[in-house]
């Protein structure tokens, strides 16, 4: 019994957790419910994350798994249906043969991969040993992943930023920032051709 | 008499100390998790706060659409900018160390991260409060009963 540590018990508690959360999610015809356990899905992540001694991921997973996109899902909902419509049996057959051999080929791999924590890993060594190392002497800085990612990985990090821009750019195009876009109609000299314009005004002012 | 006095007061108390957070995060990241990326997700939650219990209104009066177009284009370009000044005092493409070739300490890096990570933060917080503004603004206005 030598591996079940305290730090292994919450593994497998977080784990079990998070199994029974995804059931619930795919079971859940509410759409709001489902929201609100996307969240809690996320945040149990980022407690397995700390687990895993990965903070940084962690916290950005608290952040915006739980935080940000749960409160984007809602609003995105609001846009729909409360419920979802069920689904016949016989249009999921061929999802669940997909999903099945998707997650034999994944149990498949599972051997492959190194072990949690190892130092042999072919992650841990070449660049990022060196970057372990060079930190300290370098940069002076305490924080690996912060100079990881802003110095010696800059590149991805402007790439990454350039796609959250992106993302921006798109939403400000598609749908604009004031929920006007898709509203303007064209009036020749003056003329309103698409009799009356819709004038959408909201003062969130809760009741 | 409004039935969300608890949640304003409540609200109206936390969304600064969220504010401070963010920032903390953001400035302390070079010693601890956390960086531009976190301390921009933080930064909009308090401003998403505010507008899911003040209104959409006077969010876009505090943080109007305006702002948010010139701090996601900012960002990127305080990020490019960086790499770019690298450039112009000698080194590679967001080579920090030219800043401050002669530093015993790595100033020139610590400058270099500070600046790109403010940019992270403009372009992520402006970002995540444009994607809320995008989807909220086009929902109509609920009553309570709705829920």
């Amino acid at each position: 019994m030598d591996f079940v540590t305290p730090a292994f018990i919450l593994d497998v508690g977080l784990l079990a957790m998070l199994l029974v959360v995804a059931f619930a999610i795919v079971r859940l015809r509410s759409l709001f419910a489902i929201v609100m356990l996307q969240g809690v899905f996320s945040l149990l992540c980022a407690a397995w994350f700390v687990s895993l001694d990965a903070v940084d991921v962690a916290f950005t997973e608290a952040a915006v798994g739980a935080g940000v996109s749960t409160v984007l899902m809602l609003g995105a909902m609001l846009l729909t249906e409360r419920e979802a419509k069920p689904v016949p049996v016989r249009l999921k057959i061929l999802p669940l043969v997909i999903v099945t051999i998707a997650a034999l080929a994944m149990f498949y791999a599972i051997p492959d991969m190194p072990g949690f924590g190892d130092g042999t890993a072919q992650v841990n060594t070449y660049m990022g040993q060196y970057y372990v190392e060079a930190t300290a002497r370098e940069m002076f800085i305490p924080n690996v992943v912060s100079t990881t990612l802003a110095s010696y990985r800059g590149y991805d990090t402007f790439g990454e930023t350039t796609v959250i821009f992106l993302a921006g750019l798109g939403i400000y195009l598609l749908l604009g920032f004031n929920g006007k876009a898709g509203q303007w109609q064209a009036s020749p000299a003056g003329e309103d051709i698409a009799g009356k314009v819709s004038d959408e005004t909201s003062d969130g002012e809760g009741a | 008499m409004n039935p969300h006095i608890i949640l304003r007061i409540t609200a109206k108390i936390l969304i600064p100390l969220i504010a401070m957070f963010a920032l903390y995060v953001q400035f302390h990241g070079d010693l601890s998790p956390g960086g531009g990326f976190q301390g921009g997700v933080i930064l909009a939650s308090a401003v998403i706060l505010y507008a899911l219990i003040f209104g959409l209104d006077a969010a876009r009066r505090a943080v109007p659409p305006v702002a948010l177009r010139i701090g996601m284009s900012l960002g990127v370009l305080t990020f490019g900018g960086t790499g770019v000044a690298a450039w112009l005092v000698g080194g590679n493409f967001l080579d920090y160390t030219a800043f401050a070739p002669h530093s015993h300490h790595a100033a020139g890096q610590h400058w270099g991260i500070f600046s790109i990570e403010l940019g992270v933060l403009f372009t992520v917080s402006s970002v995540m409060v444009a994607i809320f503004y995008g989807f909220a603004s086009r929902v109509p206005d609920l009553s309570d009963k709705d829920w």
